[in-house]
């Protein structure tokens, strides 16, 4: 049996918040890097190397790589042989959220009521936490700020089996090229495949999670997001959608058992930061 | 390929000098407002009512910053996505908006209403907020305090690198360049 401090949680997720929104992840920007080496359009070219001054500026600096500091979605794995003391999980995981976002000179983006009042909650709470109960005594925390222009893009859908895996294909390449430049290309693709309706979501989502250049431990689905990324690329969507060959980071795939009458396929979409960070306590 | 470098308050010249994939540097000033900002406006026009701001001749850019650091003229500032101001940039491009600047394509009426007024929508590169808010020089909040960071604010920019998106003529980056770097 181990014991956290609440406090702890609030302090580590307050410096994620933080990390997350200022330094760009590693394996992000040699994709980006990538990217920029084999571009064709001229256009695009500059725009990718706008994308890595700023990422530069942003960690010298100390300043946020962009305005939209995201809706803070926070992953936590709890080993079940922690004890969590001196105050309520779900508080501590929001006041780290407000700490950081105060702290780190982070936009407030939330508003409580989302259809009539949407009337800014000012600290950008509540944060959308998904806890997972895993084995052992640590407590991992993933904070991954999500923005509003890639989410707009994404959607789940309940395909019928009938469709068929080129149906998930067709539905993935075609999300992309409507979605155009409004996800801030060159993205990430997130794709969730079976579970149910909500769980589909959350694969997909969980899915932006995994660094990039790594696959699917699956050899059927790593084939699929090869066969993805390289379709996606051939869109000429390019960066901030004004035409190029540089349109996805990568295809990450996160499949799950589903009902014998469904087939649940969600996309959810990340923009070229990719933001996430995590810390284990 | 042309590069213009600019200075608001802009003309229908200037805007008819721009086609669909020049690069621009913009100087002079600059509104910011989204959609709960331009949701006021429009209902101000709708109601006969004086506008806060003057939006002759000026260019609206889609923003909500950061909160600046001590220091700052103006926190990490980059475009949002445009479609969402659709339904009001015609009402004020009829009232002589010259300018808008965001990111992603516009619908059928923005572009018919950018024909015939003449204006032109610049494309800023989405997510560059902090190299873009080095070109911001002075930033002070004029209308809707109340909405924060959504408040209309008077930015003076120097130099700030833009790319003609889509242009008064029916030019169009988003379709030209999709096409011409496709192999689909």
């Amino acid at each position: 049996m181990k014991e956290i401090q609440a406090g702890q949680i609030t302090e580590l997720v307050k410096k994620l918040c933080i990390d997350a929104n200022y330094n760009l992840g590693d394996d992000v920007r040699r994709r980006l890097e990538d990217g920029l080496e084999t571009e064709e359009s001229p256009t695009g070219k500059a725009i990718l190397e706008q994308i890595l001054e700023n990422a530069d500026i942003a960690r010298d600096d100390q300043v946020p790589m962009c305005q939209d500091t995201g809706f803070t979605v926070v992953f936590i794995e709890l080993g079940q042989d922690v004890h969590v003391v001196g105050g309520d999980f779900n508080e501590a995981i929001n006041e780290g959220v407000r700490q950081g976002y105060t702290e780190g000179y982070l936009r407030k983006s939330i508003v409580d009521d989302p259809i009539i009042e949407r009337k800014n909650t000012k600290d950008n709470t509540p944060a959308v936490i998904h806890t997972t109960i895993v084995k052992g005594d640590k407590l991992k925390i993933t904070v991954a700020p999500k923005g509003g222009g890639s989410e707009n893009m994404s959607e789940v859908k309940m395909m019928k089996p009938a469709d068929g895996i080129e149906g998930v294909k067709e539905f993935v390449i075609d999300k992309v090229k409507r979605s155009g430049g409004n996800p801030c290309p060159p993205i990430v693709v997130g794709v969730g495949l079976g579970g149910t309706f909500e769980k589909c979501a959350y694969l997909a989502k969980k899915a932006l999670l995994r660094p990039l250049g790594e696959h699917n431990s699956d050899p059927k689905w790593s084939a699929v997001e090869k066969e993805l990324l390289e379709k996606i690329n051939k869109l000429g969507v390019g960066p901030q959608g004004l035409g190029g060959r540089t349109t996805a980071l990568a295809v990450n795939i996160e499949a799950h058992p589903c009902h014998i009458a469904s087939m649940p396929a969600a996309v959810n979409i990340n923009c070229h930061a990719a933001r996430h960070k995590e810390g284990i306590l | 390929m042309a590069e213009h470098r600019i200075k608001t308050p802009l003309s229908d010249e200037d805007v008819k000098k721009m086609k669909a994939g020049d690069k621009v540097y913009l100087s002079g000033t600059l509104f910011t407002a989204r959609d709960a900002a331009h949701k006021r406006l429009v209902d101000l026009v709708k109601k006969g009512q004086p506008l806060p701001v003057d939006v002759k001749g000026q260019i609206i850019y889609y923003v909500g910053p950061a909160p600046a650091k001590p220091g700052q003229p103006i926190g990490s500032a980059g475009p949002t996505t445009s479609y969402r101001m659709d339904p009001y940039a015609p009402t004020l491009i009829e009232r002589g908006l010259k300018g808008m600047i965001g990111k992603g394509p516009r619908g059928e009426a923005v572009v018919d209403s950018m024909k015939k007024h003449h204006a032109v929508y610049l494309a800023a590169t989405g997510g560059a907020a902090a190299l873009i808010a080095k070109s911001v020089t002075k930033s002070e909040v004029v209308a809707y305090e109340d909405l924060g960071a959504e408040a209309i604010r008077k930015l003076e920019v120097k130099d700030m690198p833009l790319i003609v998106a889509q242009d008064c003529h029916g030019g169009n980056l988003f379709e030209e360049g999709v096409k011409q770097y496709s192999r689909a």
